[in-house]
């Protein structure tokens, strides 16, 4: 119970987090790209402020032997800089161009019940479902190769 | 369309996105990338409860703040919607081959001083760029 609300709030403070930055406002995060254009840097200071935070933050909470509740870290373990990543990552960034939401803006947005992030939402669960089936096909394959 | 800087709030706001980021790690042992936690609510494999909690924390957000201060969460999106659904797809597929985005790699991962985070937000935010200067400057819009 305590896990799930803690959960709950924890997200709470990350939606916070992104409104008040202005990062679930397509046209100001567009902006920091914008460099020859309506240029706002808001973006570049949040994510900085962001990852100073977790950087030194994840110093000290690594250092534990498990989280307070689960039994270990769950870390990724790939370390391999191959097509995917790449491709994937080029791909994210053409869709983020083009609609101003990237899956950590677009969730808080939700709450604010307009039109826009719910049908931008809509299309992301989309291409996740057919991402992962695709690498699904693409798994079966190589097992069989 | 044109926004203001506003380093306050982004301190403000950043600030509270890594000790969220903090915190999940502390206490549940989780990156706190949004495509991982979202995609284990919509395909879920296993612990799919404290992830819909996430996303219900942070769906509350803007309507917490609205409660509070009146202040309703400013969106400006003037898109067509074939565009916001081409945007949506691209960054779900890709996010998924990619493994993570913004809140993921960009701030999670390159914290964690890992290789593949820090070359998946280069190569995105390098992406979203030419796209921006693209349909901004390029095709005038859409």
């Amino acid at each position: 119970m305590l896990r799930v609300v803690s959960a709950a709030a924890i997200g709470l403070v990350f939606g916070i987090g992104i409104v008040v930055s202005g990062m679930a406002n397509p046209a100001k995060v567009l902006n920091v790209f914008d460099v020859f254009g309506t240029w706002d840097p808001s973006l570049l200071v949040v994510m900085g402020s962001a990852l100073v935070v977790t950087f030194v933050g994840y110093r000290f909470v690594l250092q534990r032997p498990a989280p307070t509740f689960d039994r270990k870290f769950h870390l990724p373990t790939k370390h391999d800089l191959d097509v995917p990543l790449i491709a994937g990552s080029a791909l994210f960034g053409i869709g983020w161009g083009i609609a101003g939401f990237c899956p950590g803006g677009a969730i808080p947005a939700l709450g604010s019940g307009q039109p826009s992030p719910l049908i931008f939402v809509a299309a992301m669960i989309g291409g996740i479902f057919s991402a992962n089936a695709l690498k699904a096909v693409l798994a079966r394959r190589e097992a069989l190769a | 369309m044109e926004t203001s800087f506003t380093p306050i709030q982004a301190l403000l706001g950043g600030s509270l996105i890594g000790s969220a980021a903090v915190a999940l790690m502390a206490l549940h042992g989780r990156v706190a990338g949004m495509t991982g936690i979202l995609t284990g609510v919509v395909l879920p494999k296993g612990d799919w409860d404290w992830r819909l909690a996430f996303l219900l924390g942070a769906i509350m957000a803007p309507i917490l703040i609205l409660v509070l201060t009146g202040t309703s969460l400013p969106l400006q999106a003037e898109l067509p919607a074939w565009a916001i659904v081409l945007g949506g797809l691209l960054v779900g597929v890709g996010v998924t081959f990619g493994g993570g985005c913004t809140s993921g790699h960009g701030v999670c991962g390159i914290a964690r001083l890992s290789a593949r985070s820090v070359v998946a937000t280069l190569t995105f935010m390098a992406t979203t760029f030419v796209t921006v200067f693209v349909v901004r400057h390029v095709l005038g819009g859409f």
